[in-house]
């Protein structure tokens, strides 16, 4: 059993201090550590931005990939080994601007990785633009006079477009966070886990203050199941994605289950060369 | 040698029929290379197929036909003007005008009645194919006897009426038109052959060499491959995943080839553009990637159903930054089986992304080839520097370093699931352990090491290929399916005619382009793009001078062998031409 050293890197951090972030790269290495996970069989995959820096501070193995790809990146690299343990991290800028149509794709296609989305409502790392879940009269550098735009609730997008898993955690609260990422990892399909993460540099106005005020914990809402879309259509809603919890989850067949002929061995586990008898039966349907 | 052509309305089955024709030829011993002109459309617009039967081995096509198989007028006013004297058949149905001045004999037959007596006039084709044994003077056993396995599956009815239509087309010609048949093809060479595309021959040797991750995103003339691997992957246990788009087909394939899995994309011009960036990340990143573009007419949506070679510039240069990218140029059907194969090899081996460039007409025009040159099972596979987890555990915990520096720029890399080998794969500048570094000199030193990687791929792999006489008065050089059309030219010249062409463009060839060429009176560069882009690579690598010339066409259709021919013949004075 790994331990959270050995999920911890020697580089320093190079985020800011109070940064959202920190939260999430610690309890994404208490759910690694809760799972069993190892660290030589974990694969990361970042995005661009303050948060795809999360790869550098996790010993594992990590590809850092350009802007808004990340998950088709984590697609290629599960379906080449199944036995890794993938998990995708990344901003809201990489998540549900640049990388908007990856997201709704990997959620239809239901693979097995866990997406964790470091939500700060701005775009950290080009220093304070709007981003797509900024919230509307935002002021950034590029919005001087408010967000005209209305933002994305990625939570409700992904239940209705099919998600088999959605949650929501806040970087503050440690148990529940690292908890819905063991839960998300454990799940054998696609799992969101949209993360708030403040940025203390550039967001000025949902602060860790302004989240612990308006977030309701469906942790302490018993009546609420999660097995329900419609009833979590109806709580995202309501609560305007202000919720933290599991949202929605149901039983799931990941993608690489399903694809034709594809084996339980992982591809680069079986020999690369193709055998007389298949190969003559390739050719045959060509004559 | 003979030239067959049948042309209608798209939508009306003229593919198969052509296909009925090359299958059945190439079984024979023939050797057939079948030329389809199509357009972005799916019902109607104008289409025809044209099939060259051969006793030896046969990769253009050419200006002549002999046999036109007319379904409508227009294919009457669109092709009369290839058959110099030849045999023009066509359906009754839309009575048929031979345009003043064609050189023509017109044939007439009521294949579509002929069809609905029998049943239904979609037999209309086969009545058609009856009707070209006849006329070609195929036997008609052997045509009976393909289209009754073709059926098989359909019933005997379905088996009986297609009978029953290819021998009435034959009889009537027979009856009717006998005394007009004087074609004779030679003797066939019986062999083993299949009748394959560029497009088959890349997924066969992505098969062949190891691919069991395709990630592709449909795009004419690509499609065909990742269908094919649709089709055959299940038997090795690969998937084919059709992607949201192109950005996510390359950094997937990214993802696997990190992982260690060889992985491929394939896409044409639009499709390529889209993937720059990440073609970047896999260079700078040290991640074998394979993609394949098949180009067409260009750019922006351009002509997607027409030949062209316009990205080349674009898969050398089409990224930011100083990245270096292997390309591969096969220059005919078995060379795509071939250097798919390969390029996986050297993706893994320089752990670097290595594109496959063929064009329109290589992708997806079907010709008769040896099985014996499509030998899967035998391709030699090379992983390129791996540590086991033995070498891993040798090493101890924290000591590995991803991107140490070496004397050939190539870093052996540990595979995700190894103890002690996990590391940092990023786009941004590193250092040897993989951890993000701005530091100045290492800057350099990492550029260096990574573009000094080419230099092994040069010194294992001849990037241009000649064939000719040892004092050539002019070489031809290719690339593509235009070295199939230059073959055929040299072949009508004669003389002291020589061909070359690019197997690789990056890492450009030098000293086998300078050798090869220096001993020529003239060379002419024959590539289908407006700019003449293997010319200006050629210039930009100082092996361009007087004795050069360019032939360009850009016009989406292919060139003829004798288009080249004429140009070539009025290059040289005649006493240079014996
Ligand atoms: C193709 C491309 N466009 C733009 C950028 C510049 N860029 C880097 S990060 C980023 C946005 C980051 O915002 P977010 O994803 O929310 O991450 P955060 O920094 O807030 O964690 C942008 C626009 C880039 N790297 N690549
Ligand atoms: S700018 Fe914001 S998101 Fe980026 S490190 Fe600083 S606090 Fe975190
Ligand atoms: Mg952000």
């Amino acid at each position: 059993m790994a331990t959270l050293q050995e999920f911890r890197t020697s580089e320093k951090s190079w985020w800011c201090p109070g940064c959202g972030d920190f939260g999430v790269l610690a309890a994404m290495q208490k759910a690694l550590v809760a799972v069993g996970a190892s660290p030589d069989t974990t694969a990361i995959v970042a995005g661009i931005g303050c948060s795809g820096k999360i790869g550098n501070y996790i010993n594992s193995y990590n590809i850092h990939v350009t802007h808004g790809r990340a998950l088709p990146a984590a697609l290629g690299l599960k379906l080449a080994n199944r036995d890794l343990m993938v998990l995708v991290a990344g901003g809201d800028g990489d998540a549900y601007a640049i990388g908007m149509g990856h997201f709704m794709h990997a959620l239809r296609r239901n693979y097995n990785v866990t997406y964790i989305v470091m939500d700060n409502h701005v775009y950290g790392l080009t220093k304070g633009q709007t981003s797509p879940t900024s919230e509307e009269g935002f002021k950034t550098k590029t919005t001087p006079h408010g967000s005209i735009e209305r933002p994305i609730h990625p939570l409700m997008l992904a239940v209705s477009a099919g998600a088999t898993f959605v949650a929501q955690g806040f970087s503050s609260w440690q148990p529940q966070l690292a908890a819905l990422i063991q839960k998300g990892i454990e799940h054998p399909g696609f799992s969101l886990i949209n993360v708030i993460s403040p940025c203390v540099t550039y967001n000025k106005v949902n602060t860790y203050d302004w989240y612990k005020k308006t977030l309701q914990n469906l942790d302490e809402d018993s009546a609420y199941q999660a097995n329900d879309r419609s009833a979590a259509l109806a709580k995202l809603h309501q609560t305007e994605e202000l919720v933290t919890g599991l949202i929605y989850q149901e039983p799931s067949t990941p993608y690489e289950d399903l694809i034709p002929g594809f084996r339980q061995t992982p591809l680069v586990k079986q020999d690369p060369h193709v055998d007389p008898d298949t190969w003559d039966k390739i050719l045959q349907t060509l004559e | 040698m003979l030239a067959w052509k049948i042309g209608g309305d798209q939508g009306e089955g003229i593919d198969s029929t052509g296909d009925v024709l090359a299958t059945v030829a190439n079984r024979m011993g023939y050797y057939v290379y079948g030329y389809k002109h199509f357009s972005s459309r799916i019902k109607g617009g104008h289409t025809n197929y044209k099939v060259r039967i051969a006793t030896t081995h046969v990769e253009a096509t050419t200006r002549r036909t002999d046999i036109l198989v007319a379904l409508n007028q227009e294919t009457i006013d669109r092709n009369v003007h290839e058959l110099e004297g030849g045999l023009l058949l066509a359906d009754q149905s839309f009575s048929p005008v031979l345009p003043e001045g064609a050189q023509a004999h017109l044939l007439t037959l009521p294949l579509t009645e002929i069809a609905r007596n029998l049943g239904s006039v979609m037999m209309r084709n086969m009545v058609a194919v009856g009707a070209s044994a006849a006329l070609i003077q195929l036997p008609l056993d052997v045509f009976l006897d393909y289209v009754t396995k073709k059926f098989e599956k359909k019933g005997a009815d379905v088996v009986n009426a297609n009978r029953e239509a290819v021998t009435t087309g034959y009889q009537r010609i027979i009856d009717e038109y006998g005394a007009l048949l004087t074609f004779k093809l030679g003797t066939p060479t019986p062999g083993d052959r299949l009748v394959i595309s560029g497009n088959d021959a890349i997924a066969l040797g992505a098969i062949a060499g190891g691919c069991r991750l395709m990630c592709g995103y449909p795009i004419t003339p690509a499609t065909d491959i990742m269908e094919a691997l649709v089709r055959w992957f299940p038997a090795v246990g690969g998937a084919v995943v059709q992607m949201e788009d192109e950005l996510g087909s390359i950094t997937a394939v990214i993802g696997a080839g990190f992982a260690g899995a060889r992985a491929m994309t394939s896409s044409s011009g639009p499709g390529i553009s889209l993937m720059q960036e990440a073609i970047g990340l896999a260079s700078v990143a040290e991640i074998p990637a394979v993609i394949v573009d098949t180009q067409r007419g260009g750019p922006s949506t351009g002509m997607p159903t027409k030949q062209e070679q316009s990205d080349l510039l674009a898969l050398l240069h089409g990224g930011h930054g100083d990245t270096l990218r292997v390309v591969l140029t096969p220059g005919s059907v078995e060379e795509c089986f071939e250097d798919a194969v390969e390029a996986f090899n050297l993706a893994e081996q320089f752990q670097t992304p290595v594109i496959i460039a063929t064009d329109l007409s290589l992708a997806l025009w079907q010709q008769s080839v040896e099985r014996s040159s499509l030998n899967g099972p035998n391709v030699s596979i090379r992983r390129g520097s791996t540590l086991s987890q033995e070498d891993l555990l040798a090493l101890g915990e924290n000591v590995f370093q991803r991107y140490q520096f070496s004397p050939d720029g190539i870093s052996p890399r540990s595979l995700p699931g190894e103890k002690n080998g996990q590391y940092l794969a990023t786009g941004v500048e590193h250092g040897p352990s993989g951890k993000v570094s701005e530091d100045p000199t290492n800057r350099e030193r990492m550029m260096n090491k990574r573009l000094s990687k080419l230099d092994g791929v040069t010194a294992i792999r001849d990037g241009f290929r000649y064939e000719g006489p040892e004092r050539p008065t002019l070489i031809l050089v290719g690339i593509g399916s235009t070295v199939g059309i230059l073959r055929e030219a040299v072949k009508q010249m004669g003389g002291q005619v020589g061909l070359a062409w690019f197997r690789t463009l990056s890492p450009f060839p030098v000293e086998r382009v300078r050798n090869v060429l220096a001993t020529a009176q003239h060379v002419m560069v024959v590539e289908q793009n407006a700019l003449g882009q293997i010319r200006q690579m050629m210039a930009a690598h100082g092996v361009s001078d007087e004795r050069f010339t360019s032939f360009l066409k850009y016009d989406g259709v292919p060139f003829l062998p004798e288009e080249v021919v004429t140009r070539a013949l009025a290059l040289l004075s005649p006493v240079e031409v014996q």
